[in-house]
């Protein structure tokens, strides 16, 4: 089966890179963008969705910054 | 007194730890990260680069490699072990240190030289030094910026585990932190990178005293 997961900083934590694509939206004339997360997505093939949350705390996010989500798509 | 350099594939102050630790006086032993063995060194210096690549987080799969069993082990009873740049993302992903190393504020490698005060000196890489004392090393990184939660910088600032502190703060590192300290205090983490600043040949040798601390700490606690 395929799982997706979505990886992205704790809210409240300083995201630079989303802050940084937040200010370079208006100059390309983008506006009402308040705020801006930038994350990761990784998907996988598994035999079954049993470890993900393992993987997924253990390795995929650092749980210090980072919060995750994981769904099976197929 | 051996010690022991780590080389991942993507280190690259490997060399200048041996170097630093070899004018500091002590027998350099590199150790490889897919060997399981720490060669019955006395300490063990996690040195900078990017190891890995700095594929998903810096340090995150270096974390997992054979050599960080033994090297978990070593800390737990005591072993000094030391961080630098790279090495201390490795020991925050490996939870030997708390915190992270988030990206730098501004978004931009840091590639400078930065002042600092060394804080504390009740660490076998600081013994040397004086309290206050202030030393310029050079930084180069991408990820210096550290964040811990609100309760564990607390800790960190009342148990006197800043090792050292930035005076030109170059990342937007929480409280100016430039380098911490386990709660026994024998694993520390540092930013900056010492090593590249142990000899007046390279323009100082400014932070050579990190390396003849722990060989002044081991002859001390022996």
């Amino acid at each position: 089966m395929k799982v997706r997961i979505l990886v992205r900083p704790k809210s409240g934590i300083l995201d630079p890179q989303g802050e940084a694509v937040r200010r370079a939206l208006p100059a390309l004339g983008f506006g009402g963008v308040s705020s801006v997360h930038v994350g990761r997505l990784v998907e996988m093939e598994v035999e079954s969705a049993g470890e993900v949350e393992g993987m997924c705390r253990r390795l995929l996010a650092n749980p210090t910054i980072e919060e995750y989500e994981w769904e099976v798509i197929s | 007194m051996k010690i022991g350099i780590i080389v991942f594939p993507g280190s690259n102050c490997d060399r200048d730890a041996l170097y630093a630790v070899e004018r500091a006086g002590a027998e350099a032993i590199e150790l490889w990260h897919a060997d399981a063995d720490l060669k019955s060194v006395d300490a063990v210096v996690v040195p900078g680069g990017f190891s890995y690549g700095d594929y998903l987080r810096p340090g995150a799969i270096a974390r997992f490699s054979k050599v960080m069993g033994p090297l978990e082990a070593f800390a737990k009873e005591g072993g000094p072990v030391l961080g630098i740049c790279n090495g201390l993302q490795v020991l925050t992903e490996a939870h030997l240190l708390p915190g992270a190393l988030l990206r730098n504020t501004h978004m931009r490698f840091v590639c400078t030289r930065v002042r600092t005060r060394v804080e504390i000196r009740g660490t076998p890489w600081s013994s040397l030094f004086t309290v206050g004392e202030e030393i310029t090393l050079p930084v180069a990184h991408n990820e210096g910026n550290y964040f811990a939660d609100e309760r564990t910088l607390q800790e960190l600032e009342y148990e006197g585990r800043v090792v050292l502190r930035y005076l030109d703060n170059p990342n937007g590192s929480l409280n100016d932190i430039a380098g911490i300290c386990n709660e026994e205090r024998n694993v520390v983490g540092l930013m900056p990178h010492p090593e590249r600043v142990s000899d007046p040949i390279l323009g100082s040798d400014a932070g050579l005293k990190v390396f003849e601390s722990v060989l002044s700490f081991a002859v001390a606690t022996l």
